[in-house]
């Protein structure tokens, strides 16, 4: 075990993971001699040579669009989009191209491909920088999803991303990069996609959450005190998304609140809440209610904290459906 | 001995018109090669006219015609080696034929039926891809990771003239440029992008003047001429494979069909010079030179078109015979590790087939 900001944990996954296999490269804008806008890729190109750890053009369809072919020659590549809201020009690439060739080739060729990207608000950056972009790529079929809350978490499923033999986005809140060090298992570590965490344990309401709104779902399960007795069940995964951890969640406590950073309408949220609907109806004792971001563009970094879910507005939302 | 001529500019061309314009010849290519090459286009002159007509008797679906592209397709995969890979649009859906896939698959992807979708490493072939321009990034990171793998693979990917509007296009090529790809940026420029002509579709000059931009060499050529297009092709491949990197060629044609079964070019299209070209397309235009040369006879001529149309009557009847596509492949090749939810769905609509 290490002590390591999250930052520094997808740093060493992408240590470890290219060390044992020699077909993992990492492509990018400026992840070579500079390491990464956020040092997310320091030392790699020292470690194992420019051909392994490149620097591309300032082209994100170019850098998904040449992973796929790169992923025909026999390579593993792991494709950083430098931040949320740049990853959208690839976004063609990964809809028609990433998400369909294995289908296409009725399984003929594999895409084993990961993008990983800093996400999400409260950073105090320009615009454009601040995106919680998950749900084009959950939506997108043949693609697979996962968003670490930890450190541990971001090395793990980082790992499991790129031993993956499906294409997977893992977003990396950016907002946690160097908020806290947290242990880390040393070497190989392999958080495997699909198993939601209990982050804290409860037994009269689970608040959902995944990624940075994890940080805010415990924050507001301490602030609701004696009132409740808070679950945090952190998703790990949106796909494959762990039905069955959630089920059982909410078997027990029969109250769900769901907190998502991005917009509302449509927003994954909105895919835990239909679940719910068809899943576990009759084990609900109460709304289920969503604390999401507003259905407006990511604001000003001077009112930001207006726009991204709050302790304030979760502990508001858990009031609302204990006393429903 | 390579005899290229200046025509409109620096158009290379080595079949002449038997009048003013003298033949030229290309090194290395005997009579048999050069009557390979007429096999090739009669082959796929055959297959797009035939599935013209399967198309109306209700046998396949909507295609895209690629009538007088068969010079373009023919003579720049002729100038590779089988190990090197082939990146088509959905203009070079039978492209695959040239590399021995099976008439009856190429059909059967017209006909919307799994039989149609193959594994690319069977034959060197990438998918057809639809979207335009978005294969070229593939070809190019093939090739470069062929090149980084120290494998001596080139990649060969064909497109249109509208694709070089594309970011696709422009990401790519600056891709090949900068990692040196070794790889063959192949446009086929038949002036018309369904109803939008190339001087709505670019204010360019030449389609080749945009290679320069991308710091690679650009070769412009007589897409209607299968000779030149195998000898640029072949230059173009053998920078590549001593790592020279890309080369872009505008292959200059006209498309004298429509764009596909469902498009009516009667509302845009020029009919006299439509008349013109169809005058002078790519397959009478070889067969002519040979004819000159003394190489093709006519009951050879005869016999590699009957040859043609019955590969294309046991492919539609091959095609036609598959059995009805299984439902389950809905789900099948998604995921390589699918999400637990897809067993769900699928034993729902299995329940609902009654199957």
């Amino acid at each position: 075990m290490s002590e390591r900001f999250l930052v520094e944990a997808v740093n060493d996954a992408l240590h470890v993971e290219m060390e044992r296999d020699s077909s993992v490269m990492v492509m990018g804008e400026d992840v070579g001699v500079l390491g990464g806008v956020f040092r997310a890729t320091a030392g790699l190109q020292e470690r194992f040579g420019a051909d392994r750890c490149v620097d591309t053009p300032l082209a994100e369809a170019g850098i998904l669009g040449t992973a796929v072919g790169l992923c025909m020659a026999g390579w593993r590549p792991v494709c950083e989009m430098q931040y949320d809201a740049f990853s959208y020009p690839a976004l063609d690439q990964l809809i028609n191209h990433v998400g369909r060739y294995r289908w296409r080739t009725r399984g003929g060729m594999e895409f084993p491909l990961t993008i990983r990207m800093p996400y999400g608000g409260g950073v105090r950056a320009p615009e454009l920088h601040d995106d919680s972009p998950e749900t084009y790529y959950v939506h997108t079929p043949g693609v697979k999803v996962a968003i670490p809350s930890t450190p541990a978490d971001a090395k793990g499923l980082l790992a499991a991303a790129i031993r993956d033999p499906d294409p997977v986005v893992v977003l990396e809140p950016k907002l946690y990069y160097r908020a806290a060090k947290e242990e880390v298992p040393d070497g190989e570590h392999v958080v495997p996609l699909g198993q939601a965490r209990i982050a804290r344990e409860g037994s009269d309401l689970t608040i959902v959450a995944y990624g940075a709104m994890v940080h805010v779902a415990l924050a507001a399960a301490e602030a609701v005190g004696d009132e409740a007795s808070c679950e945090v069940l952190d998703l790990r995964s949106l796909k494959p998304l762990d039905e069955d951890g959630l089920l059982a969640s909410v078997v027990k406590t029969g109250r769900v609140v769901v907190v998502q950073e991005a917009p509302r309408v449509c927003g994954f949220a909105a895919e835990v809440v239909a679940v719910l609907a068809e899943r576990a109806i009759f084990d609900l004792r109460g709304p289920v209610i969503r604390v999401t971001g507003y259905d407006v563009p990511y604001p000003y970094w001077q009112i930001e904290d207006a726009y991204m879910p709050s302790v304030e507005r979760v502990v508001d939302a858990v009031r609302r459906v204990l006393s429903a | 001995m390579i005899r290229v001529l200046p025509v409109e500019g620096d158009l290379r061309r080595v079949i002449g018109d038997g009048e003013k314009i003298p033949d030229g010849e290309v090194d290395g290519l005997g009579a048999d090669e050069l009557l390979a090459l007429h096999r090739n286009l009669v082959l796929l002159r055959t297959y797009d006219e035939r599935s013209v007509i399967y198309h109306r008797q209700g046998r396949i679906g909507t295609y895209a015609i690629f009538w007088n592209h068969e010079a373009m397709q023919v003579g720049s995969v002729f100038a590779l080696a089988d190990r090197d890979w082939i990146f088509p649009a959905y203009r070079e859906s039978a492209i695959g034929l040239l590399r021995g896939m099976p008439v009856s698959t190429v059909l059967s992807w017209w006909r919307g039926h799994p039989a149609g979708w193959w594994n690319p490493r069977d034959f060197n072939v990438a998918s057809i891809c639809v979207p335009i321009a978005t294969q070229v990034p593939h070809a190019v990171g093939f090739a470069w990771g062929s090149r980084l793998k120290g494998e001596d693979r080139v990649a060969l990917t064909l497109f249109g003239d509208g694709a070089t509007s594309e970011g696709a296009f422009h990401e790519a090529a600056t891709f090949a440029g900068v990692m040196k790809a070794p790889v063959v940026l192949f446009c086929n420029n038949n002036y018309w992008a369904i109803s939008t002509p190339l001087s709505k579709q670019t204010a360019a000059e030449t389609l080749v003047a945009k290679a320069a931009g991308y710091g690679i060499p650009g070769v412009r050529v007589d897409g209607g001429d299968v000779l030149a297009v195998y000898e640029a092709t072949r230059d173009a491949v053998e920078r590549a494979r001593t790592g020279d990197g890309p080369t872009f060629i505008e292959a200059v044609s006209y498309r004298a069909a429509p764009h596909a079964t469902a498009d009516d070019p009667s509302l845009y299209v020029d009919a006299e010079r439509v008349e013109e070209e169809r005058e002078n397309e790519c397959v009478g235009r070889y067969e002519r030179y040979l004819r000159r040369l003394g190489v093709l006879t006519d009951g050879h001529a005869e016999a590699v078109r009957s040859e043609a149309l019955e590969l294309m009557r046991a492919g539609i009847a091959a095609a036609e015979a598959e059995p009805p596509a299984d439902p389950s492949l809905v789900f099948e090749h998604a995921y390589a590790d699918p999400p637990p939810s897809q067993a769900r769905d699928l034993a729902e609509l299995k329940r609902i087939l009654g199957t």
